[in-house]
């Protein structure tokens, strides 16, 4: 069955850093507890200058855009894994960026909270958000439906199954790399 | 074909006489470290992962370093270091730098400060090993000529349990930094002058292998600050081939062996880049950005409120002493935060003499806030009453690392990164100024 996500976007240009993807303020939030999980979702991407306008509703836990379109460079800075678990915690499911920081591209395949897509064309200048967008995983390409357009994106490569397990370990179980 | 030092280190720990550049391989871990920020996380996957009762792989391969929100009353940030002490307990880790009496830091000899520097100072970087932590500035030990480099919280359980872990090899970037520093230089200066130049992506993935004879001549401390800053650059790792400088620096804190790996003659680079530093001139990261370069003296109409000379970047001993050459018998326009990396840097400002006067005495006698207790303090904001933090839209000189917006706190705050010269130059004048104006 071929894959596809689907959903509004939400649109960000060039480095946005793991201080504005998640604050300093709210890195006491431990990942690994599902209630503070919950919590780092509903702080995902506060930090971003007052311009692009809330990606979380104040009030609320979960983001209306399921997808985040954005320029170079997205999740540079530190390598708290709270930046891509703040995101997929908020109902994230792809990033579609023209390039990452190391960091964070290996944080998403690791913890398997969200796929890191790179698109071949810098699409946070044509898109804006609000737009409908479809990911389709076989075909490797998203269709803007505002624009009527479809855009290339680059494969996934070996971090899709990694993320389609659900991230390293139980990818390292499937593929018997460690036991149990 | 040779190979570089990180692919030697690489491949040492891969048990292979050969690695490439975009090859997966797994690597034994020799040091694995974490903090109060992301080791509870950390536990919290090993126990998850690997079941309540497990054990970890090496108890004498993992150190624990509570280092960045220590001094504040919020609760769960309290929390997280007893989350470290009772694993600590729990699994018998020989390195647990521990703080039990926040209200006076002295009276936890354990307790050393922010992690980077006190990895150095224990004797935890070695050449030739690989370290893992779960904090980007960990690139700071490739100054020892190791494989050092930042990693997530489910990879760092993955460690925990297996002592393994699955990296690319990453191809290297050489910056051979040529000619004689001039004495308003500092390596601070060097590393922002290269970000400037191949921007906060421009090493994404690669190594940054720093050498060439003004290099050689460093101190550890200024060679940690350069490749304590490789991540500014997208960089997964900074190295520097070991020498004399660092085996002194390394046995006088440990005897545990190890094995140095120089870079080929013959070597493959991904770019290799030269510079001749006589020629370069003190510079600044403006907001918001590491890579937004200027020279210091180009910015001399920018007023600022306040200037903050610490973290693993800038608040090593080297770094005060620099930052007192230029302060000692001049009062300074704005308030200017000392924030010592660790306990031992603390300790170095009271006993540490420039003509004549301890460091503490120079600050003080020139209007500098009391030095505060040693931590990450405001180098990354934090909870919201942390020593130094941004509470205001106001313009900082500072000697730590990101100036991304929000990076101190308030999100307006404009952040101009600096060397220990430049910051103490500027809070004389009380706008960003070039440390030639003092010096010479
Ligand atoms: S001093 Fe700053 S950059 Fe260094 S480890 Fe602490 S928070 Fe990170």
């Amino acid at each position: 069955m071929s894959k596809v996500i689907q959903g509004k976007i939400f649109v960000v240009d060039d480095n946005i850093d793991t201080d504005q993807i998640i604050p300093a303020e709210y890195l006491t939030l431990v990942p690994s507890k599902l209630d503070e999980y919950e919590k780092l979702g509903s702080y995902a991407l506060i930090g971003l200058p007052d311009r692009y306008g809330k990606f979380v509703t104040p009030g609320q836990a979960k983001t209306e855009y399921p997808i985040i379109v954005a320029g170079e460079n997205f999740g540079c800075g530190s390598s708290r894994e709270h930046a891509p678990i703040a995101l997929g915690a908020s109902g994230v499911k792809a990033v579609v960026a023209q390039s990452y920081a190391r960091i964070f591209f290996r944080n998403c395949a690791a913890t398997g909270e969200l796929y890191p897509w790179e698109s071949v064309e810098r699409l946070c200048d044509e898109f804006q958000t609000g737009q409908e967008v479809t990911i389709d995983f076989d075909q490797n390409q998203i269709t803007n439906h505002s624009l009527n357009k479809v855009y290339v994106l680059k494969s996934l490569g070996e971090v899709r199954p990694v993320i389609d397990a659900g991230g390293i370990f139980a990818y390292a179980r499937q593929t018997g790399m460690i036991s149990r | 074909m040779g190979m570089t030092l990180t692919e030697k280190i690489l491949a040492k720990a891969a048990g292979r006489s050969v690695v490439e550049p975009g090859e997966n391989i797994w690597v034994n871990v020799d040091v694995l470290m974490t903090h109060d920020v992301c080791g509870p996380g950390t536990i919290g996957v090993f126990k998850r992962e690997f079941g309540a009762d497990a054990k970890v792989w090496d108890s004498e391969k993992i150190v624990l370093i509570p280092d960045h929100y220590i001094f504040t009353a919020d609760e769960r940030a309290n929390r997280n270091v007893d989350i470290l002490r009772d694993f600590a307990q729990e699994q018998s880790i020989k390195y647990f730098y521990d703080i039990t009496d926040r209200a006076n830091f002295k009276a936890n000899p354990d307790y050393k400060g922010v992690c980077h520097i006190a990895l150095a100072q224990e004797g935890h970087t070695r050449p030739g090993e690989v370290l893992f932590g779960t904090d980007s500035h960990t690139c700071n030990a490739g100054a020892f000529g190791q494989f050092a480099t930042g990693i997530g919280n489910t990879d760092a359980g993955f460690i925990m349990g297996t002592g393994k872990l699955l990296i690319k090899v990453p191809a290297t970037m050489r910056f051979v930094l040529n000619g004689e520093m001039p004495d308003y230089l500092l390596a601070k200066d060097l590393i922002l002058q290269i970000i400037g130049d191949i921007s906060v992506a421009g090493a994404t993935y690669r190594t940054m292998e720093f050498a060439g004879e003004a290099v050689q001549r460093m101190t550890m401390e200024e060679r940690m600050t350069l490749c304590n800053m490789a991540i500014e650059a997208g960089g997964k790792n900074g190295t520097i081939a070991p020498d004399e400088t660092t085996y002194e620096y390394v046995r006088a804190r440990t005897d545990k062996p190890f094995e140095s790996f120089y870079t080929d003659s013959d070597a493959n680079f991904y770019s290799d880049r030269t510079y001749d530093v006589s020629q370069l001139e003190p510079v600044v990261a403006k907001p918001h950005s590491p890579d937004n370069r200027a020279l210091a003296r180009e910015c001399r109409d920018v007023k600022i409120d306040r200037v903050y000379i610490g973290s693993c970047t800038g608040g090593k001993t080297t770094d005060f002493i620099n930052a007192a050459r230029i302060l000692k018998g001049h009062q300074v326009k704005v308030p200017t935060y000392i924030v010592p990396a660790t306990q031992k840097v603390y300790e170095d400002l009271f006993t540490y003499k420039h003509e004549g006067q301890t460091l503490s005495e120079i600050f003080l006698n020139s209007g500098c806030i009391e030095p505060a207790a040693p931590s990450c303090a405001a180098c990354l904001g934090g909870p919201k009453d942390t020593f130094g933090r941004m509470n205001k839209p106001e313009v900082c000189v500072s000697t730590t690392n990101r100036n991304f917006p929000g990076r101190m706190g308030e999100k307006t705050a404009q952040i101009y990164l600096a060397s220990p010269y430049t910051a103490a130059a500027s809070a004389l004048t009380g706008y960003v100024t070039d440390p030639r104006e003092f010096l010479g």
